[in-house]
């Protein structure tokens, strides 16, 4: 059955042979293994030309076995489930997996844009900066649209993502960040003290390189050592072991951002499960076992397609019992690789030759490769390789001269670089450390301690005791008694290495960072132009900008410059890394909040209710109100709002109100508090009466107005406006105990608990004396305008009943614990059956409030004074109230500053729209002849016409002035009367009645 | 970033409401320069790079404002208190 | 040397070894006419312009660390001048007049791409602040077109239109506005100072100023005293702590604002586009990766580096509004330290103290201003006199309640 999979081994590796998967790649379809990545089954297949490089689509293969590939993505998956750009080294094989190739076009073998090679020589680094300017409009219109197609990788989804995505918050006393032998020893260490432990990894298999490479731990494999750890930790209670979670991101307070990838390895994601889960887990110690990236040496034809790192075909050897190629080459620089390379031709790779810079390479190794028949080229380098997929290599030693090898594959190691990432999330930038040539951690996010390679510790017996060591310290420093830990026996092993970074004398382009394209010459440039800091280099040539975030390219990059400069690499630095450590799907960040999951919704105590009489519900912040309710026959919004606007004016209707920020006060000095929070004095208000007040910052600009009524000497009940609810109340709480900690007085917000309907129109009172019980009086003399009484209605309902009106006719609200809102509402329904009670929605309300000239949102924009809105009479002059004195600074209170006037048009048909602006008959349409704007409109039923509230200069000195309303943006510019803001019942007549 | 609030114990940042400067005094408006006193308190910041005293109200929690002593470089809390109590030495602040 | 075709292919020909340092790494001298600190864009275009303009060559930029190294790599390269404010908007608009032509002026290219500025709304509330500001970008003879949902539609059809919670009604548009790269406009006003004689010092930390009574007549720094009559900050970011080392306070507060980029695809947003039912705009690079951000963290820092919550935030206002983005990656994110000021927008002013001058307050609105800011900074520290376009951001207006205040949220940083 696996007789397709050329390249697969007999045995060996961890993959299950038993399990056969279905795929297809670029159409074709191929079979590999449970345990298989995609990148293992492709190389399986004898797969090796994979994708298009950015900048000169060269053909690109598999460059790695993890997350730093650069070059194997591809799209996986099509419709509104394609992933671009997804790695396929670490893209768990799963039966019926699609993958394509992107960044090419027609198809992978024959890219119409790898004619860019052509013109790469005058494609350096920086040449978009220094050309492309002539003519001067080319840019957008020519130059710019190829470039765009040309770049970018994949293609984003086609259509909105099906998948569900979480977000789950969790705690533990100590997170192991990688489940690698220190990883492993760090958890069972910690997790052995009873600490609550969580080890995450992002693979979907434990051991890190102990499934990659072959080692001894305690006679033991090293995989099987692996397994049997893993197994431990899965029975302690204390421990959480999560695959396929990659910690992310180092956050303040000990928060980790942490990706798991649920379902990624299914075609589509089980039924109710998330496709990936946002992790925040709050870890009080962590330890950071994240590993080491091999780094690869730059040289000409480093590219081809067949050129790997040497842990790769190491990982792929071992691990998932594949032969990467025919005829293999090492080209190395370090001990370690010549290891990889004997066991990879022990389990029955083709390794024919080791080419070693170093002219003195240890016996022991030079001797085992000998005994093998492979041919060893120390002193010597890789200066060219042929083929379109790697054929030939050739090879350059003092020794031997030139020499060409028939090698399809090259394994490349120049060492190690631990994965400090997560150490620079707190801005720790990575030290140079000469003994082992690699970038290791500096100062640490508080909490996080490192272990193994990720600290530069490359010998698994050292990793495997600072594992041991760094996760019982952290369990000690909380607290957590610790038992002796055995670290199993490994055998020694050599980390010898001589730094070497770039084969100067190769032919051929030589990538730095294989994904941007970014070349040694490149580099080249950015020296010779002046951008030799670390940062220049990276943001002149892109140099490890790419998806893999120049995990296999930024150090030797900037060794590359430090050989430039003649400085050391030490002196150079390096760049820090930034989160995420590996890319993270946008729609796991967002989790459940999209669509019209987004925000929450707020409903009123009679949405219901509303909804079955057809309301049409508008959002306003988080609420949906009823904007209004159209009936059989209405052509449009404008005849259903005329007609319930008409109704409340001529016989009686009813609006939900609850919207209303509600903040009950209490004790002996609210009346004080309040005279010091509102412009006007409250602590004079009787008890049974409510008020009209505004308020300001301490700016002096207007934050909210609403009324406030007394319902008992030390018991005041507020209203704010729907917008500032939240926003009111935390003003208040902040006078309180910051401000004014010496005042008796205790808050509520009650917005949630009562429900409050508004009844308006000549006959309201009548309306509402058939809903209160009996003992409550109503009449005019017992509930006046502004009265405010408690009492009971509907048979023993506690209520609240003010005598307020917004639309400026007779009206009053009631407020009933918020579970008797909606049956209030029915209840005033059938009261006022008979008058054809009707219910409105907050357009008519809008309205009645523009027809009586009251401001709203509009006008409290916060840019405005009380002066500007017409209150400035209510300020009180005997007190002093937050934002009294700023108040009275020149801009404030400059006579010049546009304030609230009523408009009509000239021509009565003509439609007022807000957010006009006004300019002066005959003057010119610009800056210097503004004169404010209109902040709301309506069309007034009483008056048969548009009328309109805004901000004039002059303001009230203007009345029967006309102006022009100018609103380009609609098209439209005409002329308008100025009148006073009051359109209905200036005496107030109506609401009194 | 966890606030260790003094009611509700260590809580998410995203539960506060944060306001700035805790160590400006809302001036004596009675004052003859009060306008210019004001506009000091109202405008002018320290804006120190280090420790740094200010003002975080557990909008999603208790609805008490706290005084919160907290490192504009690391971002780490050295305390957190009650404004009430503010004056007093801290108590199960972290 | 000159860019051009023949320079290119010249180039090309040769190994791309004839190019020469894009500005000279100077020295400091013990004395010049203007210090300008800060070696951002806004200091580097102050430089460029005092040079240019004002016909003042015997000016240092004085970096910290390596020029760009602040806000001017740390933002989402929006450029527009869609401002409400008769403070802001003549000023956006002579900066967008700068961008239009900044590649010839500097014979570099910055990428200035006018590929629209879209902010949408998604009430009537918003249609109708939208078009106050859009009437009055057009007063001060700017263009703005407001969109309804059909012709948005057209444009992004694939915004989520049909299944949202804040439906999308409509949106302002700005045709003019777009982005730029923004590390190239570094580089460029960097390169064109040079070559006007300005010296840019890297690696060079103010610690102190050089006192002559009352007055300032120069900079005590990393690299010795340098003098001068004039010293212009240009430091958003740290301006307050600049300022201390005056003795001055400033209305300003620092805070941090993250940014994200996602990795590299083909493309798929044509120009910007914002939310108006959350905080978040995107625009696509041509590099293919979306870059995006939203609100600022709300809190004082000077860290660099944001927290999840606001990335939780940005996530799901861009899921909100283009449902097909969730299996797209976030590749990286960073933060920049913002002036925040106190009304929202800049300070371009003298100083009480004599021979110091202040360029600050950006918000995190900076970027798009560097050509203007570096114009009227520069024709403040010429003529000691304020130009038209920036006259109304001085230090003064909190004083007297000018205040420029574009979202109404007053004294309270964060908020802007």
């Amino acid at each position: 059955m696996s007789r397709a999979q050329r390249n697969r081994l007999e045995a060996g590796g961890l993959v299950d042979r038993s399990q056969v998967l279905d795929f297809s790649f670029d159409g074709k379809r191929y079979r590999g293994h449970a345990g298989d990545t995609l990148a293992s089954a492709l190389l399986a297949n004898g797969v090796r030309l994979v994708g298009r490089s950015f900048k000169y689509h060269r053909p690109r293969g598999i460059f790695s076995a993890g997350a730093e590939e650069p070059s194997a993505l591809v799209e996986l998956r099509d419709g509104g489930r394609r992933e671009p750009n997804t790695r396929a080294t670490v893209a768990e094989l799963y039966d019926g997996l699609e993958a394509t190739s992107q960044n090419r076009w027609p198809s992978l073998g024959l890219d119409v844009l790898s004619m860019n090679r052509l013109v790469a020589p005058f494609l350096g680094a920086g040449f978009y900066y220094k050309t492309f300017m002539w003519p001067a409009k080319a840019w957008e219109k020519l130059y710019e649209p190829f470039i765009r197609r040309a770049a970018g990788l994949g293609r984003a989804a086609e259509g909105t993502d099906p998948d569900h995505y979480e977000k789950a918050t969790t705690f533990c006393d100590v997170l192991v960040i990688g489940a690698g032998p220190a990883g492993l020893m760090a958890a069972l260490a910690a997790g052995r003290t009873g600490a609550r432990v969580i080890l995450a990894d992002e693979d979907f298999l434990p051991g890190g390189r102990l499934n990659a490479e072959v080692h001894e731990i305690g006679g033991q494999q090293g995989a099987a050592y692996a397994a049997h750890v893993a197994a431990e930790l899965a029975s302690l209670p204390n421990v959480r072991v999560m695959t396929r979670t990659t910690v992310f991101g180092v956050y303040d307070g000990g928060t980790y951002g942490a990706l798991e990838k649920v379902n990624d390895h299914l075609r589509v994601p089980s039924p109710f499960q998330p496709r990936h889960r946002f992790w925040r887990i709050v870890a009080r110690r962590a330890v950071l076992a994240a590993g080491a990236t091999e780094r690869p040496i730059v040289f000409g034809g480093n590219d081809r397609p067949g050129v790997m790192l040497a842990g790769a075909v190491g990982t792929y050897v071992q691990r998932f019992a594949v032969r990467p190629g025919r005829h293999v080459a090492l080209f190395a620089n370090n001990d370690a690789a010549w290891r990889g390379m004997l066991a990879a031709q022990a389990a029955g790779a083709n390794v024919e030759a080791i080419v070693d810079v170093r002219g003195d390479v240890a016996s022991v190794l030079t001797e085992a490769a000998k005994a093998k028949d492979i041919r060893v080229f120390t002193g010597a380098r890789v200066i060219a390789t042929h083929g379109k997929k790697l054929r030939t290599i050739d090879v350059a030693s003092a020794e031997r001269g030139h020499e060409r090898l028939y090698i399809d594959t090259l394994a490349v190691s120049g060492g190690w670089s631990p994965a400090v990432h997560l150490t620079c999330h707190h801005g720790g930038r990575p030290v140079w450390n000469e003994a082992v040539a690699a970038f290791v951690p500096g100062a640490t996010p508080p909490g996080l301690s490192v272990a193994g390679a990720a600290n530069g510790s490359f010998a698994l017996g050292a990793i495997l005791k600072e594992g041991a060591q760094q996760g019982a310290e952290a369990a000690e420093a909380l607290g957590f008694p610790v038992p002796p830990l055995d670290v199993p026996h490994t055998s020694e092993e050599s980390t010898a290495l001589q730094p070497f970074w770039h084969v100067a004398d190769s032919k051929g382009a030589a990538f730095v960072d294989l994904q941007n394209d970014v070349t040694a010459k490149d580099v080249g440039i950015a020296h010779r132009e002046g951008f030799r800091s670390v940062e220049h280099l990276k943001r002149y040539t892109t140099l490890g900008m790419a998806t893999d975030q120049g995990r296999t390219s930024n150090v030797t990059g900037l060794a590359i410059m430090a050989e430039l400069t003649g400085a050391s690499i030490a002196e150079t630095g390096t760049t820090i890394f930034r989160p995420p450590y590996t890319p993270v799907s946008l729609g796991a960040l967002a989790g459940h909040h999209r669509g019209k999951d987004f925000r929450p919704v707020r409903l009123t105590p009679t949405h219901e209710w509303a909804a079955k009489l057809g309301a049409v519900f508008v959002e306003t912040g988080p609420w949906l109100r009823a904007q209004y309710f159209p009936r059989k026959g209405e052509k449009d919004w404008l005849e259903t709002v005329t007609r319930e606007v008409k109704a409340v004016r001529s016989s009686v209707g009813l609006i939900d109100v609850s919207t209303f920020g509600k903040i009950d006060l209490q004790g002996p000095d609210v009346g004080t508090f309040l005279d010091r929070v509102y412009i006007n004095t409250f602590s004079t208000l009787a008890v049974g009466k409510a008020r009209y007040g505004v308020m300001l910052r301490e700016d002096g600009m207007v934050m909210d107005d609403g009324t406030t009524a007394r319902l008992a000497p030390e018991h005041y009940v507020m209203t704010t406006t729907t917008a500032n609810a939240a926003k009111v109340y935390q003003h208040l709480e902040f006078c309180l105990q910051v401000l004014w900690p010496e005042l008796d007085v205790s808050l509520a917000s009650v917005s949630e608990h009562w429900a409050q309907i508004a009844i308006a129109g000549p006959v309201a009172r009548t309306v509402l004396s058939r809903v209160v019980d009996k003992d409550v009086d109503v009449s005019d003399a017992a509930l006046p305008f502004m009265g405010a009484i408690e009492g009971t209605v509907m048979g023993g309902v506690k209520a609240r009943l003010f005598r307020l009106s917004f639309s400026g006719e007779l009206g009053y609200e009631i407020a009933v614990p918020a579970r008797q809102g909606a049956k209030l509402a029915q209840a005033l329904m059938e009261a006022g059956h008979e008058y054809g009670i009707t219910p409105y929605g907050t357009e008519a309300l809008g309205v009645m409030r523009i027809e009586k000239g009251h401001v709203s949102g509009n006008e409290l924009s916060g840019q405005t004074t009380a002066g500007d809105l017409g209150l400035g009479r209510m300020a009180s002059p005997k007190k002093d109230y937050i934002g009294r004195v700023m108040a009275g600074r020149a801009g404030l209170i400059d006579p010049d500053r546009p304030s609230l006037v009523g408009f009509k048009p000239a021509d009565r048909t003509k439609r007022l729209r807000a957010g006009a602006h006004f300019l002066g008959l005959g003057a010119p349409a610009d800056m210097a002849h503004d004169e404010g704007y209109m902040t709301s409109v309506a069309y007034s039923p009483h008056l048969g016409h548009w009328i309109g509230l805004g901000l004039l200069k002059g303001g009230a000195k203007r009345v029967g002035d006309r102006v022009r309303a100018y609103d380009p943006v609609r098209g439209e510019e005409f002329e308008l009367e100025v009148c006073a803001p009051g359109f209905i019942d200036p005496q107030g007549e109506r609401l009194r009645g | 970033m966890r606030i260790p609030c003094p009611y509700c114990g260590e809580r998410d940042a995203h539960e506060f409401a944060y306001l700035g400067d805790a160590t400006l005094t809302r001036p004596d408006p009675a004052a003859e320069d009060a306008e210019a006193r004001f506009h000091d308190y109202v405008y002018l910041r320290d804006n120190p790079a280090g420790a740094h005293v200010e003002w975080w109200y557990h909008a999603n929690g208790c609805r008490q404002w706290l005084k919160v002593e907290r490192d504009t470089r690391t971002h780490a809390i050295a305390a957190a208190r009650a404004a009430r109590e503010a004056d007093t030495p801290a108590g199960d602040a972290a | 040397m000159h860019y051009s075709w023949l320079s290119i292919l010249k180039n090309g020909l040769t190994g791309q070894k004839g190019w020469t340092p894009a500005w000279r790494d100077a020295a400091p001298k013990p004395a010049y006419d203007v210090i300008i600190v800060g070696g951002g864009g806004h200091g580097l275009a102050t430089a460029y312009y005092l040079a240019k303009v004002h016909g003042i060559h015997n000016v240092a930029v004085i970096e910290k660390g390596y020029i760009g190294s602040g806000n001017a790599g740390r933002n989402t390269t929006i450029i527009r001048s869609n401002y409400l404010l008769p403070g802001n908007e003549p000023f956006y608009e002579w900066s967008m007049k700068l961008w239009e032509g900044l590649e010839q002026e500097l014979n570099y290219n910055a990428m200035v791409s006018q590929r629209g500025v879209l902010n949408l709304f998604h009430s009537d509330a918003q249609r109708d602040a939208y078009a106050r500001r859009g009437n009055a970008m057009r007063l001060a003879g700017v263009d703005s077109e407001l969109l309804d949902r059909r012709q948005v539609r057209a444009m992004y059809p694939f915004l989520d239109f049909d299944n949202a919670r804040f439906p999308v009604h409509g949106g302002l548009l700005q045709r003019r506005g777009g982005t730029a790269r923004h590390d190239a406009v570094v580089w460029g006003y960097a390169r064109a100072a040079d070559r006007l004689g300005v010296d840019i010092i890297q690696n060079c930390e103010v610690t102190g100023f050089l006192r002559e009574g009352d007055a300032i007549v120069g900079v005590e720094t990393s690299r010795g005293p340098i003098r001068s009559a004039k010293v212009g900050l240009a430091v958003a970011g740290n301006s307050s702590r600049v300022a201390q080392k005056a003795g001055l306070r400033l209305p300003i507060e620092s805070h941090v604002l993250q940014a994200f980029v996602s990795e590299g695809l083909k493309p798929l947003i044509d120009g910007v586009v914002t939310f108006g039912a959350g905080h978040f705009y995107i625009s696509q690079s041509d590099k293919g990766g979306l870059v995006f951000g939203g609100d600022i963290d709300g809190y004082n820092s000077y860290a660099q580096r944001g927290n999840l919550p606001v990335v939780e935030d940005v996530a799901e206002s861009g899921m909100a509004l283009m449902p097909r983005i969730g299996r797209l990656r976030l590749l990286r994110m960073w933060g920049g330290i913002m002036d925040m000021s106190m009304d929202g927008s800049p300070i371009i002013d003298r100083t009480p103290v004599p021979g110091l001058y202040l360029n600050a307050g950006w918000c995190y609105g900076g970027f798009k201003a560097t050509p203007a800011s570096g114009w009227c900074f520069a024709h403040l520290l010429a003529k000691d006199e304020f130009h038209d376009v920036g006259g109304a951001y001085r230090l003064d207006r909190f004083r007297t309640g000018h205040l420029i205040d574009e979202k109404g949220v007053g004294a309270q940083p964060n908020l802007h």
